[in-house]
């Protein structure tokens, strides 16, 4: 039935989430020496470090502090940063839409690369397309994502002048064209991911006996690439970009630091750079459960779109 | 059909498949060599900087600065007026050094934890599974940071935080292929002996499990040195004015428009360094039938 294999999914998930939310929480404590003092400096008073000490909740038994960490969180409240002096909750708010922005543009860029690229290239199989496109892909991959950023910046926006150098815009307008020139990079970044990806499982679906069958009955070529591979390989890209999900957050991550976008990742790379723990806990919090929820979702959709995972998990 | 017509139909089918395999053979050894020798030589470039640079990578030069690539500066030189060519042969040894090292470390690691978890099942697996899956669910650079936040920014840290992530993959791939390998006759074969199970998961098992886990560790080299690169951009990784190929694009990055070969030139010798493995990896790939893929 689909509602036991979708509890057990959700159960799955549920489990990895308290893992993340036990890892997250237990950084802090894993801080060689003491993290209020190591949060306001050396020269700070003995008193503040205590009142630190209280303000992030050090001074309870551990259980406590897990216990109030993880119900804080679930409230929306996510702790203190000392070195910001504002609560997480309200850092994480503000600088939350960007990187949604960012994330969801530059998956839709990723996609409309990826997938024509991974179908010509397993249709041409070892011919000349394939080769161009295994190349291409092996060479993107290697890049450095913050460099191709870089590259980009040149080449676009200081010599041809096409796109905005960096920043993040005030009307939605100005904010996706300033999105445009970081979603560019990181979707090539991601994309000879997706790409090898598609690759296989096109050749997967190509090589299956409902393709023999459909090319036996006479079905043109064009009709079985277009109505039976394309449409098995689109089910297979929902799962790939769920795979691929934490690659894509790490290339973001780095993005928005090139590009001085005020998202989620540079505030996480601020935070470490000035050890902001309460910062650094939440963050690893937000982005776990943000790739758990997204992997369920996508394994959820893919049994509603795909009738024979929901058969296979029945027997 | 007549016999002879049948014949001839069969003989080119096998015909086509055999060129087929023919193309696919010469695809993966072209690129197998030209990956090779792209590594063989940035490997003894980097083993031989010392040789090779002529300069020192940290001397500075005040009045050479931003000079153009020549003959003199094969990259040119940066700000300070250091020869980038000779920084960024330095540079390779650190990431090389630590591609390897954050590669393969957590390859032994995470294939014995994989192939205890499948050949023993039950709590040990579902131990190890449970502990795989909360480190991959968290996206790398983002548990990377926050260990380095911890330790403290620099190259132990980076090292420790690849480390502690890296096994992970080669944990669920390795268990995987434990659990059809475990069925097999030659296994149940050496239980049936009485062989110790040690000796049946390392000397029997194991050997079977390296091929898979060789071709993806290609591809993870690449990833672990980019984010070395992409930690000393951001100021956490490698400390200035230790040479990095990654800290050197960083430095060259205000630079862009008044002397783009700061930033470019370095950033060229790591997707020079990162193509070479992927060549490597997807030959290797090609010919054990496996896929250069993350495993899931």
């Amino acid at each position: 039935m689909i509602s036991a294999r979708a509890s057990r999914r959700v159960l799955q998930s549920l489990l990895v989430l308290v893992g993340v939310s036990i890892v997250s929480f237990a950084l802090i404590h894993l801080v060689p020496g003491d993290p209020a003092r190591i949060a306001l400096g050396p020269r700070a008073s003995l008193t503040a470090v205590s009142e630190a000490r209280h303000t992030l909740g050090l001074d309870k038994p551990l259980v406590t502090q897990y216990l109030n960490f993880v119900t804080g969180a679930l409230q929306g409240n996510l702790g203190y940063s000392i070195q910001q002096r504002a609560s997480v909750g309200s850092l994480v708010g503000n600088r939350i839409l960007p990187s949604v922005l960012l994330v969801g543009f530059s998956t839709v860029l990723a996609v409309l690369l990826a997938v024509p690229l991974g179908l010509v290239s397993a249709l041409k199989r070892d011919r000349l397309p394939d080769h161009v496109i295994r190349i291409v892909t092996m060479v993107t991959f290697a890049m450095p994502a913050f460099w191709l950023g870089l590259v980009l910046v040149e080449l676009l926006s200081l010599r041809a002048h096409l796109l905005p150098v960096s920043g993040y815009g005030g009307s939605f307008a100005e904010k996706l064209k300033d999105l445009l020139l970081p979603s560019l990079t990181i979707a090539l970044y991601l994309a000879p991911m997706l790409i090898r990806t598609l690759r296989s499982s096109v050749l997967d679906v190509l090589d299956s006996d409902f393709i023999e069958a459909a090319r036996a009955r006479g079905l043109s070529e064009r009709r079985v690439v277009l109505k039976h591979v394309l449409r098995n390989a689109s089910i297979a890209t929902v799962t790939v970009l769920a795979v691929n999900l934490g690659f894509l957050i790490s290339g973001t991550v780095v993005i928005e630091v090139v590009f001085d976008i005020p998202g989620l990742g540079s505030l996480i790379v601020t935070a470490v750079q000035s050890r902001d723990f309460p910062v650094v806990q939440s963050l690893t919090l937000i982005f776990g459960a943000f790739v758990i929820g997204v992997n369920l979702l996508a394994d959820l959709a893919y049994a509603v779109i795909d009738p024979r995972v929901r058969q296979a998990s029945t027997t | 059909m007549t016999p002879v017509a049948r014949q001839e139909l069969v003989l080119s089918g096998a015909r086509a498949l055999r060129r087929q395999v023919d193309r696919q053979n010469r695809w993966a050894d072209l690129t197998l060599w030209t990956g090779a020798g792209i590594l063989a030589l940035l490997v003894l470039a980097a083993v031989l900087a010392s040789v090779i640079a002529p300069d020192q990578p940290n001397t500075q030069h005040l009045t050479e600065g931003f000079l153009h690539p020549s003959t003199a500066h094969l990259f040119g030189t940066d700000a300070f007026g250091r020869d980038i060519f000779s920084r960024a042969l330095y540079g390779l040894r650190v990431d090389l050094l630590l591609g390897i090292v954050a590669t393969y470390v957590p390859l032994v690691i995470g294939m014995a934890l994989g192939a205890i978890a499948g050949y023993y099942r039950g709590w040990r697996e579902t131990v190890i599974m449970r502990i795989t899956d909360v480190t991959i669910a968290l996206p790398f650079i983002v548990l990377i940071l926050a260990i380095v936040a911890i330790v403290g920014p620099g190259l132990t840290g980076v090292y420790i935080g690849e480390i502690a992530v890296s096994w992970a993959l080669y944990a669920r791939l390795t268990r995987a292929e434990m659990l059809v390998l475990r069925e097999q006759q030659f296994i149940v074969a050496a239980e049936a002996l009485g062989y110790s199970t040690p000796r049946i998961i390392f000397k029997h098992a194991l050997p079977h499990l390296i091929r898979p886990n060789l071709v993806f560790s290609m591809a993870d080299i690449v990833l672990n040195i980019l984010v070395l690169a992409s930690l000393s951009f951001l100021g956490v990784g490698v400390q200035p004015p230790t040479p990095e190929l990654g800290a050197m694009i960083a430095e060259g990055g205000q630079y862009l428009l008044s002397a783009w070969w700061i930033a470019t030139l370095p950033g060229l010798v790591l997707v020079v360094l990162g193509s070479g493995f992927s060549l490597v990896g997807d030959a290797l790939a090609d010919r054990f039938g496996r896929r250069l893929e993350l495993p899931r």
